[in-house]
């Protein structure tokens, strides 16, 4: 067993690292870069529909991008941002040196990343997926060329990673919790994580199954779809939205998670009803896999099934309620600091009510028969997603920053940045409701003049460009800060009231250098409340053991994306099935060298511990 | 306790796949992964069950069916989960050279189920019934299939395990490894239960 980690390249090292924190970072740059994609997917549409017979795209082009627009922004950059967010800061929050599987954190980043570089390739490859991003079977079945198969094969590897980073948070927050972090104190953001992680677990199978089903009647021959040798094409349907409905809650839960902690934290006031927020989260989460087909209201299931899933949708609105006045009442009487994070905050309360509103009303099933397919349900997905996820996103990476790079963001062009996306926003999405109310259908390449939709369209294209302005801020303050930034304290905003705030900026890589313990709800507050400068340790300083980095994971994923090329080539060259196989047999090669290798791990020694410890008080 | 502890039958814990926080976190970690599995099949369950009268002029279930041979694969996979069984309880008593004995039979009643199951598909195939067929043959052969692939790894799985630990015996690193390729191998074998009472018994009367 080695003792002492070897010095390693900067690439070589987040190539094989298996520090949930390292892998923060990698989520964090890689779901960056596909959310800027997806943003500049995003304007296209707008500039297109900007004007009315506009020809800055063509109409296939735009079917292309509005498809990679919708897919990316899900799996490849919200996702993904936020297992950066949870990886950074979960595993500091529960008192833990690391999540419960190192090596398939990594696993799950490097599947996650080559699937969505696989998706992305098919820009050069042919064309990318046209069949928008719920990829209906009758609709991408008749799709030609590969696109399609992009989409099957590219979201299969990344939803793989997904699944597994899903249960390596649950098996995280259940076993590795510190002594005294009972659930019950367990932060928001934890608790938030881990339904989400259940929700990811149970979700995404489905969709592996209905990826399965499509890849076989595309590439092997298969009927699962096709009505003619007896398929039905509604399968589909159901198998996209038992995922895609939980989807939507595994996406905005963790967004709840992360403005419950920013809003306590600001309001230097503990969460208001904690335990009626947890309630509201597992009833949301259970709620969330019982309303699937309200995505369905037109298929023609009949009135029975529609009053149903109805009113289970409505009811969702009641825990959502719950919170929303949770987060008011901690904010009222409270001391107040609006920091760039706070102002996402209290930006999102009113945003989100909105798109909770109009959930309600397509909810509605005999109204949805209008609003459906309509501009109106546009408008309502972006302020639950944007209005919820992204602007969560925005505040989770102001607030916790400093902790995953060490230097504070300037809080100046924070601001900027906030107010920028919020008016964008809102100028984006808000005008959209009426253009669905007054008959604009969605995912229509252009539009006639003289039905009224020209000054509302233009409306929104303006706020699209607003949002990314916004954006483009953001980016220069990273850059500024990164050169010149101020180096953040451990508590970093002064007022912080958990666990992570207690350990230096960025944490050490063994997290905590005694393992502490936990004595309340805001388990860092409590010490400061009695006047202690850090946490009461739980157990006597000595050597901790680290798990060893890896190379294999990465090699892993690798395969599945080369075998994917494979596969998806077999039926045009003849090398395309070996390729596949080869493909295959990199990956499992790889899984069968991890399991015949044994891997202790290492220790890091009590010495240097305290030297690090030392150095770090001192910085 | 310690992963790499050296231990005797008589310090040899209790449950030794839980007595490590690695092993913890493994046992947990497998009953989560078996709970998607769960939904993974539940998915192709439930399609199978819409498709399965959709022939399409192909051959349909009652006409390819034979007990004979289902019955024979059934029972081979229900002993080799109580073979199985005694492998584990061998383990937990420090029996290393009965655990391999016992998950060696296990392996060769896999072996055999497998062997059967591509027979039988094979035979499907001459009398008509190819994986473009008609929906029920996709759906059949994915949900099945679906299975085969699953006692195919799970075999190539413990073997892997007995062949790396020959020599070394058991201790508290490995132990976690062979549980849960035990849980594994029961969880086929419950959900080749519900193929056998789904697709099998409910093709030929139902």
């Amino acid at each position: 067993m080695s003792t002492v980690a070897r010095k390693k390249s900067l690439i070589w090292d987040y190539l094989t690292t298996v520090d949930h924190k390292k892998i923060a970072i990698l989520y964090l740059i890689a779901g960056g870069l596909f959310f800027l994609m997806g943003g500049v997917e995003a304007l296209f549409i707008r500039i297109q529909l900007a004007v009315p017979n506009n020809d800055f795209v063509s109409a296939g082009l735009y079917n292309e991008i509005l498809t990679m627009h919708g897919t990316t922004m899900i799996f490849l950059a919200a996702m993904p941002l936020l297992f950066a967010l949870m990886n950074a800061v979960v595993p500091i929050q529960i008192g833990a040196r690391d999540v419960a599987f190192p090596f398939l954190n990594a696993l799950g980043f490097w599947l996650f990343f080559f699937g969505g570089l696989f998706l992305n390739c098919s820009w050069f490859l042919g064309g990318a997926p046209d069949a928008g991003w719920t990829s209906y079977a009758s609709l991408s079945l008749e799709s030609p060329g590969h696109g399609i198969d992009f989409y099957v094969l590219g979201l299969q590897i990344s939803g793989l990673g997904t699944l597994i980073g899903g249960i390596n948070f649950l098996v995280t927050i259940v076993n590795m919790r510190a002594p005294g972090m009972t659930y019950m104190r367990m932060p928001l953001f934890t608790w938030t994580t881990f339904v989400a992680s259940a929700l990811i677990l149970f979700a995404f199978p489905p969709l592996t199954v209905g990826l399965i089903f499509m890849m076989m009647d595309r590439l092997f021959g298969g009927n699962f779809f096709d009505p003619a040798l007896g398929g039905n094409t509604i399968i589909w349907e159901h198998l996209f939205w038992i995922f895609g409905h939980p989807e939507v809650y595994i996406l905005v839960l963790p967004a709840f998670g992360i403005f419950s902690e920013i809003i306590s934290t600001f309001s230097k006031k503990r969460l208001f009803g904690y335990s009626s927020m947890v309630f509201a989260v597992v009833l949301i989460g259970f709620l969330g896999f019982m309303v699937w087909a309200h995505h369905m209201f037109t298929v023609g299931m009949g009135p029975i099934a529609n009053a149903i899933f109805a009113v289970a949708t409505m009811a969702i609105a009641v825990p959502t309620g719950i919170k929303i006045f949770n987060w008011l009442f901690t904010l009222w009487g409270g001391n107040i600091r609006f920091t760039t994070p706070m102002l996402y905050a209290i930006g999102f309360i009113p945003s989100f009510v909105m798109g909770g509103v109009t959930g309600v009303m397509n909810a509605t099933a005999a109204a949805d028969y209008q609003y459906h397919d309509s501009y109106f349900v546009v408008a309502h997905f972006h302020y639950v997603i944007v209005g919820g996820v992204v602007l969560a996103l925005l505040a989770g990476t102001h607030y916790w920053w400093p902790k995953m790079f060490g230097k504070m963001l300037s809080e100046k062009l924070g601001k900027v940045t906030f107010w920028l996306f919020f008016i964008g926003f809102h100028l984006t999405f808000f005008i959209q409701h009426f253009l669905g109310l007054m008959g604009m259908p969605r995912r229509v390449f252009t539009f006639l003049p003289g039905q009224g939709w020209e000054t509302g369209n233009l409306i929104s294209s303006i706020g699209a460009f607003f949002m990314a302005a916004g954006t483009i801020v953001l980016l220069v303050n990273i850059v500024i800060t990164t050169f010149k930034g101020k180096k953040a304290e451990a508590d970093a905003w002064g007022d912080g009231r958990t666990l992570e705030w207690a350990v230096s900026s960025p944490a050490p890589e063994y997290n905590f250098a005694q393992t502490p313990l936990v004595r309340g709800l805001d388990a860092l507050w409590v010490e400061k409340m009695e006047g202690k400068k850090g946490l009461t340790p739980a157990e006597p300083l000595g050597d901790i053991h680290m798990p060893n980095p890896s190379f294999l994971p990465f090699v892993i994923s690798l395969g599945l994306f080369i075998s994917a090329f494979g596969f998806m080539y077999h039926k045009d060259y003849s090398w395309g099935l070996m390729v596949g196989i080869v493909g295959l047999l990199i990956t499992f090669g790889a899984m069968f060298l991890r399991s015949v290798i044994d891997d202790h791990g290492y220790h890091i020694h009590k010495e240097e511990i305290m030297e690090a410890e030392k150095k770090g008080a001192k910085a | 306790m310690h992963v790499e502890e050296k231990l005797t039958a008589e310090t040899f814990p209790a449950s030794p796949e839980k007595a490590t926080l690695e092993g913890k976190n493994k046992f947990l970690g497998f009953w989560f992964f078996l709970g998607g599995e769960t939904v993974l099949f539940a998915s192709l369950f439930a399609t199978f069950l819409s498709l399965r009268d959709r022939t399409a002029g192909g051959p349909s279930s009652d006409e390819l069916f034979k007990m004979s041979i289902v019955f024979i694969a059934t029972m081979l996979l229900l002993t080799s989960s109580l073979t199985s069984v005694y492998a584990m309880y061998h383990m937990k008593n420090f029996d290393f050279k009965k655990m391999q004995l016992w998950l060696g039979i296990t392996v060769l009643l896999g072996a055999a189920f497998l062997g059967l199951e591509i027979y039988e598909f094979n035979e499907y195939v001459h009398e008509g019934l190819k994986y473009s067929t008609s929906a029920f043959a996709s759906s059949f052969y994915t949900l099945v299939g679906t299975h085969g692939a699953h006692v195919a790894f799970g075999l190539l799985w413990i073997l892997t395990l007995m062949i790396r630990n020959a020599k070394r015996g058991l201790d508290l690193y490995n132990a976690p490894k062979f549980y849960v390729a035990s849980l594994y191998w029961h969880f086929i074998d419950v959900v080749w239960v519900f193929i056998f009472t789904v697709v099998y018994l409910m093709g030929m009367v139902g």
